[in-house]
């Protein structure tokens, strides 16, 4: 973890929706080492910091991919290039690459998508061939189809209400062969995946958090392995770790 | 240079500064952000007898200025404490730590406190009677007189460590709470724990955090804990600790001007986790800008 000053250098919104942003920030983001991981924001007026996921990051940049939520994104969503937000960065244990085989698939859902793209990248970097699956509501919301193609080999998306490519949910359009999967999206989704994949994988999860970086308890949960923090010892836990019954 | 450095029951502080239980776990969090040697020593994590998940999530719902929690005392437990969280406490903080403890009866705060007798790094035993978050549990004791007196007979009797009790602000008069803990052998008092909250989500209608309430902490409850400290100080001759909304260098010498010896800091550590050695670094000016050489003399000033 390490706390620094990010300076926006891009913020707009890149869904017809209008309600999906893109954000990009300078500074030194040295400290996220995987995909998986998020940031923590300081925002003006609210006393609590924003946990962000990491959409991809370079040296001296970093993307982030939100939807407008509530106050935090909404003043998130004001911020003009030259604005800066203090920042805890590296947050999170982030996805294990080790496990993901030849053809690993990724599977995300609405804002579950950004840190899929991250990923991708890195395990295309490692010589392997992922291939995604991303779902929506409708097709104004649609986004990351065509950051995903630049290191899948195939990319799926479906919309529930059919506007925009195959009618259904994610899980209605998985491959028949993968290595292991990799998941990020809204509760539901996560438990509809879990239910529907054939090998084992790695999901991340969304809590209320207090700090974001293992101090408080706010956001912990019960798995095989004994009580985790979902900011610390998460966001991503094992297939095999998972307890529905928190 | 002034002098930072104050007399808690007996050990010396290099400076009041000391983070609160609950908001900097075992301290080994933040030793990754800075050397944590340099506190006046950090209240460990709520430890109970039998290992704890806690409550359901959401536990966390944001305020104005603060936020509430429901954790409910997760921790696991005071054998693991030792076996575990301890030796790694140990790497990275050489001063005495203070052991926060709770309890959902005599026996086992008695227990607890037991145990942490034996072990050298902790210096002060802070004994929680004021959780807001457990049913039927450290709520009871801490808003009767007579129950909070028998928490601290129960522990006094299975410690030579000072013993350092908790107060809950969820009473009508902290005053009695505190006068029947010093009646019965208590060597401190520190205050203030949450203040009990709640929010609700409009769009879903429902509570936000799963326990439908919680504690309120942050800057909103320091007028609320600078005014319980100022009574309570007056009302006790045993040092008292202040903690409650804490978040800046004037805030430690308002709450020491009110009567407390030492200030604990909260929620800015989660916010912030540096906060509580910025406070540290910031108290030498602030103290020169307020005329302040020596920060023990300034202990009680404003009663």
């Amino acid at each position: 973890m390490e706390n620094v000053i990010l300076t926006v250098t891009e913020n707009r919104p890149i869904t017809p929706s209008g309600n999906v942003y893109r954000m990009k920030l300078e500074g030194d983001v040295s400290a996220v080492s995987r995909p998986g991981q998020f940031v923590n924001l300081k925002i003006d007026g609210l006393y609590l910091r924003r946990p962000i996921s990491v959409c991809d990051v370079e040296d001296g940049l970093l993307v982030l991919i939100y939807k407008v939520v509530g106050k935090g994104t909404e003043k998130m969503a004001a911020a003009a290039p030259g604005d800066s937000f203090d920042t805890l960065t590296g947050l999170g244990n982030g996805y294990d690459l080790g496990p993901a085989g030849e053809r690993p698939l990724l599977l995300g859902g609405g804002v579950g998508v950004p840190p899929l793209i991250y990923l991708a990248k890195e395990l295309a970097r490692r010589g392997a061939k992922p291939s995604a699956v991303i779902g929506f509501n409708t097709a104004a919301e649609v986004f990351g189809e065509e950051e995903l193609s630049r290191h899948c080999e195939s990319v799926t998306v479906t919309t529930a209400d059919g506007t925009y490519g195959a009618k259904g949910f994610v899980t209605d359009a998985l491959p028949q062969q993968y290595t292991h999967f990799y998941c990020c999206g809204p509760m539901p989704m996560l438990k509809a995946v879990y239910g529907s994949t054939v090998t084992d994988g790695q999901l991340s999860f969304e809590e209320r958090m207090g700090c974001g970086f293992g101090a408080c308890m706010g956001c912990t949960v019960r798995t095989r392995d004994g009580y985790k923090r979902i900011c610390k010892d998460g966001p991503v836990l094992s297939k095999g770790e998972i307890l529905w019954d928190n | 240079m002034g002098q930072l450095s104050v007399d808690l029951c007996g050990i010396r502080l290099d400076n009041p500064v000391i983070p609160a239980s609950g908001t900097f776990g075992f301290g080994y969090e933040f030793a990754d952000v800075y050397d944590i040697n340099c506190l006046g020593t950090f209240s460990f994590k709520g430890t109970t007898k039998e290992p704890r998940l806690g409550n359901p999530t959401p536990r966390i719902a944001e305020c104005p200025a603060g936020l509430i929690n429901s954790v409910g005392l997760q921790n696991p437990g005071v054998d693991r404490v030792i076996s575990e969280e301890l030796p790694k406490l140990r790497k990275v903080f050489r001063k005495p730590v203070m052991a926060n403890i709770s309890g959902f009866s005599l026996e086992e705060y008695a227990f607890v406190a037991e145990r942490l007798d034996g072990e050298d790094c902790v210096g002060w035993i802070e004994v929680n009677i004021s959780c807001p978050n457990v049913h039927g549990g450290g709520m009871s004791f801490g808003t009767d007189p007579k129950s909070a007196g028998q928490v601290v007979s129960a522990v006094k009797a299975v410690t030579k460590k000072p013993v350092i009790v908790k107060l809950s602000p969820n009473v009508t008069d902290v005053t009695e709470i505190a006068k029947a803990c010093e009646e019965k052998g208590a060597d401190g008092i520190s205050l203030i724990n949450t203040l009990l909250g709640m929010r609700i989500d409009l769009k879903t209608r429902r509570p936000v955090v799963a326990n439908l309430m919680g504690g309120y902490s942050g800057p909103g409850i320091f007028p609320v804990a600078l005014r319980m400290v100022f009574q309570t100080a007056k009302a006790v001759k045993i040092p008292v600790v202040g903690m409650g909304g804490v978040s800046s260098a004037e805030d430690v010498v308002e709450m020491m001007l009110a009567g407390a010896t030492a200030v604990e800091v909260g929620s800015a550590n989660l916010v912030d986790p540096a906060a509580s050695k910025k406070i540290i670094d910031s108290l030498p000016e602030t103290m020169q800008k307020y005329g302040i050489t020596n920060l023990s003399d300034i202990i009680g000033g404003a009663l």
